[in-house]
């Protein structure tokens, strides 16, 4: 414990704590910017300055630690005359265009001036022009961008992708895509974390609303809109409202009141990703390939994506299973078409998600009918959801809750569990036992697969082998496993990869809280629905018996393989 | 009123001279990690500043050479701004007045030819790919040594760790703490405020105090890989150390009696202590490293059985043979060459100097070792060197520290004969007086001056122009030489030799220990990832946060030196070391640039390696 004094008001801290931990647990509030815990602690944007007796420069509070005897003030003419000016200099290079700006009503860059009163300006506009391929789902806007560096260190030590580079020193210093490239050229993920990391609206999702909106408003499609698991663990949070109250029920009544036709569940499709991928599982365990590597997931688009640049030799190893989003849109344009009497063309088919990454995914070659059209017309991240609720001006607290429609809104919990890392390899485990023992075993039995932590392990047996699966997730971890599996420091049978840390609910297309990081808070919502739902195995989903029944017959049927799977080609991303 | 005043410096002009002596040191201080395009439309605008504002080339053209160098900063220009740069540079610099225009002209043109590549760059790519700031110390120091991180722990009054961190990169801090040419000093953002940290002085005072010299790190488990070092000097003994914590087991070939290389047979004990070279020997010994002196790996085939019978092979031979001078009588008896002469002194057989007339030929820090050791053995000793002696290569210390000792200079004295008599017995030098020219390749040469060659007294002469490799055998065993230096990759390989590798003066030319040391350390780290493995050097020590006073100007603290008649004629240390006061002094001036600054965000601390 060191004793200092701040703001006349002394305090015992432990030590190592930084003056802005210490101010913050004795109710004395900090202003920071570009600060981001554990992630960016680089002291850049000087907002977070505090005067220090003794001393004539100001210190930054969010990388300095208390040292006995410190005595602190964070209220100075001096820390105020710095930090109005510095965050003057900010906006100088900033385009500042509230109103028509995706953070307009979340940035933590507008908080500043406002709290600062920050009213006039000294200094001349200069603001940064940079190009940029407005077709890509994701968007970077230079002449917002306020240099924190956030996006850099996200994509450099979680990710480590290192999309994004200082492309000069000096005073033309500016934040790109590394070397300047052309970001379809580089091996951007499209995992959105820079995204939910920017304080700033600098970089946002390619916006899709118009598109939507011009699809509702036509009379000859009908809308079909699928929600992903972790959205119900989400999409509340722009109303303030609890896990409790933002419930897919409730988004289901949004929906139709906005006008769409038929109200769908991807952890539906997830139950059917399992089917198959559990039964390639078993597949793959009796004919092993010689390199010993283990099969991965392919669920994730933000990892295959990955995998298609940075291991290309491992796609082999890529479950073929296409993702629920794509097995979602193939059995809609296929099963629930005919089922319906409907035209695939006839069909808009809408997906909500959590991810960045699944824009790029429907829009691949692949993932498109032999007519032209895609099984996924459309993909909407749940910010877009949210702010498409916004502008209809509806308070979906005032919306009651209602059933998804069937058949395609029936799930099981371990389909629910998808959102999470670990959850798609519980989810199979659980029913690759019932595959191989015509047996269930108590659906918690792999709950070691549950939590945060970067790489987790789950060891079992199943008709007397041992296995040991591996969920990571992260792309950085996923590197990092991947190297130990090839050079033999490792080894196991199967890997769930998602980019997201924490997985979907942490994905890049969730709401922002501005230095925070949600995916903990997110994931026991998924995991007490799974433990509520009276089904807890894929494969006792009475919708998933139906369309095997009915259209596909067995797991891995010529059918379901020239529906429900894929080829991965490092050619298409 | 008078007819004539004398001038005054007003306030005004005193503040703007102060001003540019801050922006010389500003320059000095970071030069390699700014944009080259946005330097040299700095340095135009600041030529600009400086025209009298006559004649059109000066006032006009410096100021549309800025614009035309900031629009290839922006991005704005295309490869026919580079043409128009290029005209209007040339025109200026044949066409201006006055130096104020020309000179600034040809400095443009110059940076044109020398930064082509990131010029175009800008203007193909849109970004700069000049290296990012980093720490500015850890990056010039050829090893990387954590200079901050040591320098904090001194502070903290805990020189024992600090050593221990030193020793991550570089197991030589003792031997280094006395003879390193701490190129680390050169650009230490220190020197933007004053002068750069005496980073030097403070190593060797943390190895004066720490109680006991310890491992990096612990050794790790045995691989079994078995792995062959040629030659026991800094670079060899360097990879031997780290190899052998790796877990792997090395033998090391020395030639000669003793290990250390040139810090034994070179570099005299007056300057590097020998107990003090032992030290560091001692620790890397205690690794358990296995050694074979008088051990002469002397042929092509006794490099190919150490081939066969190891996994893994590292040649740091140095750079042991001298370079002859061709003329006459150059093999007359009493003249040496520097190496076999300080060889011998390494061997502890101190040749008879006493009362004899010594000239020494060249200007290096050879030559200056050589100058000063025999001062201590009772010589009368000239220095003759064909430039001037602020063209001499030996460091300005060295210099100094000879002349103070008593050593006369003869500059401009090209030698041209040794004077023998009838027994081929020498007697003097005869040397051709030199006047000083034009630059050719960046340093002023010399040209016989139109004065006949004149004689001097010599009992002895000590030919300290260079040293050679002994790479001969190698190069038969197929290995690629680039003159008498083996031809490896900057990792230290060759090219369809796998397992064979080498580093040190034998693939530079006779350099300094820190640069051998540093490819002493490449090579392990390539050596050990060869024989399949990824053990990764890592020292467990927290660095104290920074201290938090305002860094106002403060005298550098330097290191002091034992009195002249003192220390002239023994072979003891010339350096004293600094107080407790003044070390921990200069520890508080560094900047800790591993916290403030870009470090804090990329190219910062590499904790492992
Ligand atoms: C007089 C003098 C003063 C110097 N002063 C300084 C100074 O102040 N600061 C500084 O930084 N640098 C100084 N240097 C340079 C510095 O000593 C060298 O750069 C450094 O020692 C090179 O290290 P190395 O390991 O590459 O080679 P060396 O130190 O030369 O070691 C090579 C070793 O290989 C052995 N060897 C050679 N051939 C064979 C063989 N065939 N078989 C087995 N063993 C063999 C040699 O005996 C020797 O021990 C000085 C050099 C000299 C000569
Ligand atoms: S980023 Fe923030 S400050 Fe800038 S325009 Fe958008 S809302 Fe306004
Ligand atoms: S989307 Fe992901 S991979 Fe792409 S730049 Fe952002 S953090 Fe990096
Ligand atoms: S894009 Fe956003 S996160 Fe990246 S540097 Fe700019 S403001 Fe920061
Ligand atoms: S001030 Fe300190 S950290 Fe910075 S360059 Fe100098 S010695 Fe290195």
């Amino acid at each position: 414990m060191v004793k200092i004094t701040m703001d006349r008001q002394e305090m015992d801290v432990p030590a190592g704590t930084t003056i802005l931990d210490a101010a913050e647990n004795h109710g004395i509030h900090i202003p920071t910017l570009c600060y981001y815990a554990h992630l960016n602690e680089i002291g850049s944007c000087r907002m977070c300055l505090v005067e220090m007796q003794g001393k004539d420069q100001l210190v930054t509070a969010c990388n300095t630690k208390v040292s006995e005897g410190m005595r602190l003030a964070t209220n100075t003419p001096a820390v105020r005359e710095a930090r109005q000016t510095n965050l003057e200099l900010i906006l100088s290079q900033h385009r500042v265009d509230c109103t028509s700006c995706v953070r307009g009503d979340n940035c933590s860059l507008q908080d500043l001036a406002n709290n600062m009163g920050v009213t006039s300006q000294d200094y001349e506009k200069e603001l940064a022009a940079q190009k940029w391929d407005m077709a890509f789902p994701l968007i970077r806007d230079n002449s917002k961008c306020i240099k924190c560096m956030r996006c850099v260190q996200v994509c450099d030590k979680i990710q480590q992708l290192h999309v994004w580079d200082v492309l000069h020193p000096g005073s033309e210093s500016d934040i790109g895509v590394r070397e300047n490239l052309p970001i379809s050229e580089v091996n951007c993920s499209l995992c959105g974390q820079c995204v939910t990391h920017c304080p700033v609206g600098a970089l946002s999702e390619r916006d899709d609303v118009p598109r939507m909106m011009a699809a509702l408003a036509d009379p000859d499609v009908t809308t079909v809109v699928q929600i992903a698991p972790s959205i119900r663990a989400a999409w509340g949070e722009d109303f303030g409202m609890t896990p409790k109250e933002g419930t897919v029920k409730r988004l289901a009544s949004v929906l139709r009141h906005i006008g769409f036709d038929y109200i769908f569940d991807t952890s539906f499709s997830a139950d059917l990703t399992i089917m198959e991928e559990a039964s390639e599982f078993l597949h793959f365990m009796g004919d092993r390939p010689d390199d010993n590597l283990p099969l991965f997931t392919s669920c994730c688009p933000g990892w295959v994506r990955f995998a298609k640049t940075e291991y290309p030799e491992l796609l082999g190893h890529l479950s073929t299973s296409k993702s629920p989003q794509q097995m979602f849109g193939a059995v809609t344009k296929t099963w629930y078409a005919e089922k319906m009497g409907l035209k695939p063309d006839q069909i808009f088919s809408v997906s909500i998600m959590p991810c960045i990454a699944k824009k790029s995914e429907a829009d691949m070659p692949s993932m498109t009918r032999e007519d032209g059209t895609p099984d996924v017309d459309l993909v909407l991240t749940t910010r877009e959801l949210d702010r498409m609720i916004k502008s209809e001006y509806l308070d979906p607290r005032s919306f009651p809750e209602s059933e998804l429609d069937d058949p395609l809104g029936v799930a099981s919990g371990a389909g629910v569990i998808f959102g999470s890392t670990g959850g798609v390899m519980e989810a199979a485990l659980r029913s690759a036992y019932y595959f191989v023992n015509d047996k269930n075993t108590d659906a918690d039995t792999f709950k070691a697969a549950r939590g945060q932590d970067g790489c987790r392990e789950v060891d079992t047996e199943i008709n007397g082998i041992p296995i040991r699966g591996i969920a990571v997730n992260g792309l950085g971890n996923a590197r990092h496993l991947i190297e130990d599996l090839k050079a033999g420091r490792r080894q196991c049978d199967f890997v769930e990869v998602m980019a997201c840390p924490g997985g979907c609910v942490g994905g890049g297309g969730q709401p922002i809280h501005d230095g925070e990081e949600w995916a903990a808070r997110r994931a026991p919502t998924l995991y007490n629905l799974d433990e509520r739902n009276t089904i807890r195995f894929s494969h006792e989903n009475p919708s998933i018996k139906e369309v095997y029944k009915e259209y596909f017959g067995t797991p891995l049927s010529e059918k379901a393989e020239a529906v429900l799977h894929t080829h991965h080609s490092a050619a298409e991303r | 009123m008078s007819r004539l005043s004398l001038d005054t410096t007003t306030a005004a002009e005193q503040t703007a001279s102060a001003l540019y002596q801050s922006l010389q040191l500003r320059m000095a201080a970071a030069p390699t990690a700014s944009c080259p395009v946005e330097i040299a439309s700095a340095y135009t605008h600041l030529c600009h500043s400086q025209s009298c504002g006559k004649c059109v080339p000066c006032r006009i053209g410096l100021g549309q050479l800025e614009n035309l160098l900031e629009a290839v900063k922006k991005g704005e220009a295309t490869e026919a701004t580079l043409d128009v740069i290029e005209r209007t540079a040339r025109s200026i610099k044949n066409s201006a007045d006055c130096a104020i225009g020309y000179q600034a002209a040809a400095e443009v043109l110059r940076s044109l030819v020398a930064f082509r590549p990131d010029f175009e760059n800008h203007i193909q790519k849109g970004f700069c790919s000049a290296p990012r700031q980093g720490i500015p110390c850890v990056q010039e120091c050829p090893a990387h040594v954590d200079i901050p991180g040591y320098i904090a722990l001194i502070a903290d009054h805990r020189p024992t760790d600090a050593v221990k961190l030193i020793r991550k990169d570089n197991p030589f801090p003792t031997a280094c703490a006395f003879i390193c040419e701490h190129p680390c000093e050169n650009q230490c953002r220190r020197n933007l405020i004053d002068r750069s940290i005496n980073i030097r002085g403070l190593k060797s005072y943390c190895v004066d105090k720490a109680t006991e010299d310890i491992f990096p790190m612990d050794k790790m488990a045995p691989t079994g890989k078995k792995v062959a070092i040629i030659g026991g000097g800094p670079s060899g003994l360097t990879t031997a150390f780290y190899l052998e914590l790796m877990g792997h087991d090395v033998t090391v070939f020395e030639k000669r009696k003793h290990l250390g290389g040139m810090l034994r047979y070179g570099i005299p004990s007056y300057r590097l202590n020998r107990d003090n070279l032992q030290r560091d020997i001692n620790l890397i010994l205690d690794s358990g490293v296995e050694v074979h002196r008088d051990y002469d790996i002397d042929s092509a085939e006794a490099f190919e059985n150490l081939k066969n019978e190891f996994d893994a092979t590292y040649i740091a031979i140095g750079a042991h043979s001298h370079k002859a001078l061709k003329i006459a009588h150059a093999d007359a008896r009493g003249v040496l060459s520097a190496v076999e002469m300080l060889r011998g002194i390494g061997d502890g057989n101190l040749p008879d100097f006493k009362d004899k007339k010594v000239i020494v030929i060249g200007g290096g820090n050879v030559a200056m070792d050589v100058a000063r050791s025999s001062i201590r053995l009772g010589a009368d000793v000239t220095i003759a060197y064909r430039r001037r002696q602020e063209d001499m290569t030996a460091l300005p210390a060295e210099v100094e520290g000879a002349i103070a000792e008593g050593c006369h200079m003869d500059e401009l004295m090209a030698p041209a004969e040794v004077v023998v008599d009838e027994n081929d017995q020498v007697t003097g030098l005869k040397v051709q007086p030199q006047v000083i020219g034009p630059y050719r390749k960046g340093r002023p040469s010399p040209r016989a001056a139109d004065v006949p060659p004149v004689v001097l007294d010599a009992d002895i002469i000590v030919i300290s122009i260079g040293q050679s490799i002994d790479s001969q055998k190698f190069e038969d065993a197929g290995l690629p030489r680039q003159w008498d230096q083996l031809d490896a990759t900057a990792e230290t390989t060759f090219e369809g030799h796998n397992g064979v590798f080498s580093g040190g003066n034998c693939v530079t030319g006779p350099a300094t220990v820190i640069k051998a040391i540093a490819a002493g350390k490449v090579a392990a780290a390539n050596i050990d990832e060869y024989l399949g493995y990824d053990h990764k050097v890592e020292t467990h020590i927290e660095i104290p946060e920074p201290l938090l006073h305002d860094r106002v100007p403060c005298g550098r603290v330097e290191i002091k030196e034992r009195p002249i008649g003192d220390r002239k004629d023994d072979f003891d240390d010339v350096e004293l070391k600094l107080s407790d006061e003044e070390a921990l002094q200069e520890a508080s001036r560094c900047l800790r640039c591993d916290h403030f600054g870009y470090a804090a965000f990329r190219e910062g601390r590499q904790r492992t390696w």
